[in-house]
């Protein structure tokens, strides 16, 4: 019979293994429902894992793509992580990644046409705040009502959703857009477009953030009392209590930081890889970036490799679906299975599994 | 002598690690009440686990009877005629008493057949119930008995009790032992597990005693002396703390007046609770658990504010949070070390950051200095002897003294001018408790104020200069230690205080 | 607006209807709860269970089949969770996110040949006398098998917890799996088996939206059901019929914003169409404040019997 029995102690060895063997298993699986849809597995997961990054076809349009994937993934994971640590379970980062979007191009378009330095930074600004303030909301309940911030925070992507509908439709529609929904094209404004900063690696605005933010989390994480205090309270809310830690605090930072690193991302996409706002401009990077952050351990360095691994699944995907003809829901199952292999391997970290002879555990 | 009621014979079982019982051998016969003697991690819980089918054993064979008794789960054990009421309650908080008695039943009958029975059975032994009153709504004493009618609804022929005094008040464990003197005339057999030599003198006709998973010895305990079976228990002889009681220094800590609404469901609010502590004084605080305890503990610690209550020296600190309070000087220890003393997955450096980084400086404008937390953590290694590899390890991997001895350690050597501890050697190993007790009274010596929490009403006798109890969130009028007696300590914890209130 | 369009006899049926999902994949995720479970993965269970109804739905031409082979499917889907959660000990919450995202792309890859395509869906059961009463008849009494089912195994799970000692024994393990597992009861086996039944609910859910309210594929046609269906169960305290007011009280809303929708209400649509969802928020916020009672004492919590 399997036994698990609990280590003395994490190993060190496992919480850097699982997510290999994870993508190793997913692979595996993703090859054998690959076969089942009738492609090749290995030149499957070739497509999906190598071409895009070193095949001298694809190799030159998919490689800043990785950057411009990643950015958002990790941005919006960084922040996710933040709350993951600290035991706050926030799922809604698709709505503030949409509000932060509809914020930021708001902005943009209202000075239109006036060109200025100074829009993209307010756009920025703008973007932040309607992500924070959207995150805010479940904080608010949950701190003041002790509401569900998981059930919030995900409602709210729905009423978010339908927000976007309307403005895309309404208030910020194109007026010279022939009546299509859909903003004017942020990206073909000089003042409001989100550019790549170096040409032709996809190393855009947003990116520039995500990798600040990367070294802010480490730093904060491992080297400041205030990250101490977010691990505090996720592993022992008592113990963080003992410590003086003020649990109120901890939720409105968590959310509220998840909330502007997600909106930034949604301003950043909107004003750049998007261009506009339409009604499903949004792909679903704030549930994808869910994956990211697990997938990185919540580990602000493991969130960046994570990050562009998860890019590789998009582009290979695309790659895949145009070469291969399979499904980009293929990917999507792809991400997920991804997720749960890492969970179920998950139990090495923190168990030792014995075979034992009939003993009832 | 008849045929034993259950013979143990080479009963081994090892754990990774550990051998929690080697080749443990003996009898219990009907009508006896047979004590278990041992110290925390001498192997008697698996022992039991093992006669209740919680735990198969590696070795060594069991009968009832004279025929062979292999329970494989606890249901097949009841089946037999073995029950057991266990140390940590297994109730239901949200069920009422009748359901959690059906819960433990093998043919529960009808939930309102099973009232009836269950107001009869209870009467029967003089411990009345309500079979409909929510358990989580019981006292301590209450959801005991609660677990013992669960297990003579059964007519057990042979009853199990772990530790079963441990949360009682002296009059009530007189009730308990009543009951089980009467069970005993009726013919069932009880094993009984305490470590509290006395009782078992009182009540056992017979003792086995357990030493790291082996039997030492099995004796008749009403011929043999407190002393021996300490002895015996420990191997060794024992330190007993000592110290010289020399005058109070100034009042440093005043609460006055302090309530508080409960901070849960099943918590206890705090009534009007008032004492003061000067400087080399140790207040004793008894009481049986879940009478406020906790809540004390948090309101002094500054994880709960109150109202202009708490003063140090003269000055009002009720409105500070724990970190102030520390910087002013005021720590804490609370009681549960897993999850609240200390987060069991993070290592020891990072546990002594957690209520050292005021006044060990290991802080600058929020950043840590991780050098220092490890630093003092190995610090608190050395001087009070935890066994451990490193600092680097997690506070899981300790054993529950050594964790223990981390956690007063970190706040005794942080010297502090006002200590509170709630259950300072709480599953703790008598000579760790010992060394734990002595590190408390020296910290007194030096010139601190002390408030010890504690269940144990033999430490808190052995301690304390003061002593008073905590009843439902009231605490008693404050007594000197010196010349108090079980009875008067009994009243104290039941809470007949109210006429003594004028007079304190 | 023309609001002499709106017919209360027809509101209330059609509201009936349009709770019976929620009613459905709630009461499973009641009894997943009140062992101690959370399982987040409602809404990927209920999609799944939905595209796989219908494909069954659509190649058998049979509705019945299609809902048995979705009960299955989502049983399954919720094994994997149970399979995590139980015997590796992984965190509830992130496994139950996973369990969404998994059963999103699965039901769209499996969902892509369906789309656009009608199913046969279940014939109206006309309870004999009953629905011949006039308003009430029409109203309460003329509806598929499903909406009579889920009434009735709301009152099954009712008396099972309240009566029944297995219903007993799975409060018990909701409350105190420790305690439970003292008296010899298994947690683990108890728990795996109400994560199925859950699982199961779950699938007839997402097929009842599938096969009978609109009946056709679309990619994460869902939209949100399985979450609200969590947020009932919160508002519910816990009780069996509770979930069927709450659901019935949700569908109540659904129905009148899509009617009011008909009707050309002076609303914005898209404040109209967020409502459904603004209300939940409104209804968990009151919930709370109040305090949540009768949650399961281990809602949440891992269980690993360590001796």
């Amino acid at each position: 019979m399997i036994r698990l029995e609990k280590r003395a102690q994490p190993s060190q060895f496992w919480t850097f293994a699982t997510p290999f063997l994870a993508v190793v298993l997913t692979m595996i699986v993703g090859g054998i429902m690959f076969a089942a849809l009738g492609s090749d597995p290995f030149e499957a997961i070739r497509t999906i894992f190598w071409d895009p990054l070193f095949s001298e076809q694809f190799a030159a349009y998919s490689r800043p793509q990785l950057l411009v994937k990643a950015g958002p993934l990790i941005l919006i994971a960084i922040g996710l992580s933040m709350g993951f640590k600290a035991g706050i379970w926030n799922i809604g980062a698709e709505g503030q990644y949409i509000i932060g979007a509809i914020c930021g191009a708001g902005m943009g378009l209202a000075f239109y046409p006036i060109e200025s330095v100074l829009i993209f930074p307010l756009m920025i600004l703008a973007g932040a705040l309607g992500g924070w303030a959207w995150a805010i909301i479940p904080a608010v309940l949950k701190t003041r009502f002790g509401t569900n911030e998981i059930l919030v925070s995900l409602m709210l992507v729905y009423v978010a959703e339908a927000l976007l509908a309307s403005v895309a439709s309404g208030l910020l529609k194109n007026p010279d857009g022939m009546g299509f929904p859909g903003s004017r094209n942020l990206a073909q404004i000089p003042s409001t477009a989100n550019l790549e900063i170096i040409q032709g690696t996809g190393m855009h605005y947003g990116v520039l953030t995500a990798f600040i933010a990367v070294v802010f989390a480490y730093v904060l994480l491992s080297r400041h009392m205030l990250g101490f205090q977010i691990r505090l309270t996720g592993e022992a809310p008592r113990a963080a209590r003992f410590a003086g830690v003020n649990p109120t605090r901890i939720v409105f930072l968590c959310l509220g930081l998840a909330g502007t690193l997600a909106g930034m991302a949604g301003m950043y996409e909107v004003s750049g890889p998007a261009g506009q706002i339409t009604i499903d401009f949004n792909s679903g990077y704030g549930f994808t970036a869910i994956i990211v952050a697990f997938l990185g351990r919540l580990h602000p360095i493991g969130i960046l490799f994570a990050g562009l691994l998860m890019a590789l699944t998009y582009i290979g995907g695309e790659l895949a679906s145009l070469m291969l003809g399979i499904p980009s829901a293929a990917i999507q199952l792809f991400q997920g299975m991804l997720l749960f292999f890492l969970l179920a391997t998950d139990v090495f970290i923190s168990f030792r599994i014995r075979l034992t002879s009939g003993e009832a555990a | 002598m008849s045929d034993p009621l259950l013979r143990l014979s080479g009963l081994t079982k090892a754990y990774p690690g550990v051998v929690a019982n080697s080749d443990v051998s003996f009898d219990i016969h009907a009508g006896e009440v047979h004590a278990l003697l041992g110290e925390n991690g001498a192997g008697k819980s698996t022992l039991v686990k093992m006669i209740y089918g919680l735990v198969k054993p590696d070795t060594g064979r069991m009968t009832l009877n004279s025929a062979p008794f292999a329970p494989s789960a606890p249901s097949a054990a009841r089946l037999s005629g073995v029950a057991m009421v266990f140390q940590h309650f297994s109730l239901f908080d949200a069920l009422n008493v009748a359901e959690n008695i059906a819960l433990g039943m093998e043919n529960a009958p009808k939930q309102r057949d099973l009232a009836a029975k269950i107001k009869e059975v209870s009467n029967q032994y003089g411990l009345p119930l309500d079979p409909y009153m929510r358990v989580g709504d019981l006292s301590a004493g209450e959801r005991q008995r609660v677990e013992i009618i669960r297990c003579l609804l059964q007519n057990p022929k042979l009853l199990i009790m772990d530790e079963p005094t441990s949360v009682l008040t002296p009059q009530e464990v007189e009730i308990l032992f009543k009951t089980l003197r009467q069970l005993k005339a009726e013919g069932t057999a009880i094993l009984y597990i305490s470590h509290k030599l006395e009782e078992i003198r009182s009540l056992c006709d017979t003792a086995t005693i357990l030493r790291l998973g082996q039997k030492v010895a099995t004796c008749t305990p009403a011929d043999t002396s407190a002393k021996e079976l300490a002895e015996m228990m420990v191997g060794e002889t024992l330190h007993v703390p000592e110290r010289a009681t020399g005058a109070f220094g100034d009042v440093i800590l005043d609460v006055k007046d302090l309530s508080l609404r409960a901070p849960t469901e099943f918590g206890t609010a705090l009534k009007n609770v008032t004492f003061k502590v000067r400087a080399r004084e140790i207040l004793g605080i008894g009481g049986v658990a879940g009478n406020g305890q906790d809540e004390l503990l948090g309101a002094l610690s500054g994880e709960v504010s109150s109202n202009n209550t708490v003063s140090l020296r003269g000055s009002d600190i009720s409105k500070l949070g724990p970190q102030q309070r520390r910087a002013l000087g005021v720590l804490a220890a609370p009681e549960e070390r897993l999850g609240h003393a200390a987060v069991p997955d993070m290592s020891l450096s990072e546990n002594a950051l957690l209520s050292a980084a005021v006044r060990k400086d290991m802080m600058r404008f929020g950043f840590v200095n991780w050098g220092k937390a490890k630093l003092y953590a190995e610090h608190v290694i050395n001087e009070f002897d935890v066994r451990t590899p490193g600092a680097g390890n997690a506070a899981r991997s300790l054993s529950g003294g050594n964790l223990q001895k981390f956690v007063i350690g970190r706040e005794v050597l942080q010297y502090p001018d006002v200590l509170i501890v709630n259950q300072p050697t709480w599953g703790v190993d008598a000579s760790a408790a010992a060394a734990i007790r002595q590190s408390l009274m020296d910290l007194a010596e030096k010139g601190a104020a002390l408030v010890v929490i504690s269940q144990d009403l033999d430490e808190l006798m052995e301690i304390s200069d003061h002593f008073a109890a905590l009843n439902e969130g009231r605490l008693s009028s404050i007594r000197p230690v010196q010349g108090l007696n079980v009875e008067e300590i009994g009243l104290m914890m039941g809470g007949v205080h109210d006429s003594m209130e004028g007079a304190a | 607006m023309d609001l002499s369009s709106i017919n209360p006899a027809l509101l209330i049926a059609s509201l009936m209807v349009s709770a019976t999902p929620i009613l459905l994949a709630a009461l499973g995720e009641l009894v997943v709860e009140k062992t101690g479970v959370l399982n987040l993965g409602v809404e990927g269970m209920m999609i799944t269970g939905a595209i796989c109804g219908f494909a069954i739905g659509v190649n058998t031409g049979s509705p019945v089949l299609g809902f048995m082979f979705a009960a299955m499917s989502g049983a399954l889907l919720s094994l994997a969770f149970g399979i995590l959660t139980q015997y590796l000990l992984s965190n509830q919450v992130a496994t139950g996110l996973g369990l969404t995202l998994v059963g999103l792309g699965l039901s769209s890859l499996i969902g892509k040949p369906y789309e656009g395509i009608k199913s046969p869906t279940l014939q109206k059961m006309e309870l004999p006398i009953l629905s011949d009463i006039p308003i009430v008849g029409p109203m309460l009494f003329s509806h598929d098998p499903m909406v009579y089912f889920s009434v009735a195994l709301v009152a099954a799970t009712w008396a099972v917890l309240k009566y029944t000692r297995a219903g007993l024994i799975l409060r018990a393990v909701g409350e105190s799996h420790d305690a439970a597992h003292a008296l010899g009861y298994k947690v683990v086996r108890i728990r795996i088996l109400a994560i199925l039944f859950g699982g199961a609910c779950a699938g007839l859910a997402g097929a009842y939206i599938s096969l009978v309210r609109v009946p056709q594929w679309t990619e994460g046609m869902t939209a949100g059901a399985g979450w609200i269906a969590l947020a009932i169960v919160v508002f519910a305290s816990w009780k069996p019929w509770r979930v069927l007011i709450g659901a019935y009280l949700f569908g109540g809303v659904t129905v009148l914003q899509l009617n009011l929708q008909a009707a050309g209400a002076k609303v914005p649509i898209e404040v109209l169409s967020m409502s459904p969802y603004l209300i939940t928020i409104a209804v968990l916020v009151i919930i709370s404040a109040r305090g949540n009672h009768g949650a399961p004492a281990a809602l949440g919590k891992i269980f690993h019997a360590s001796q």
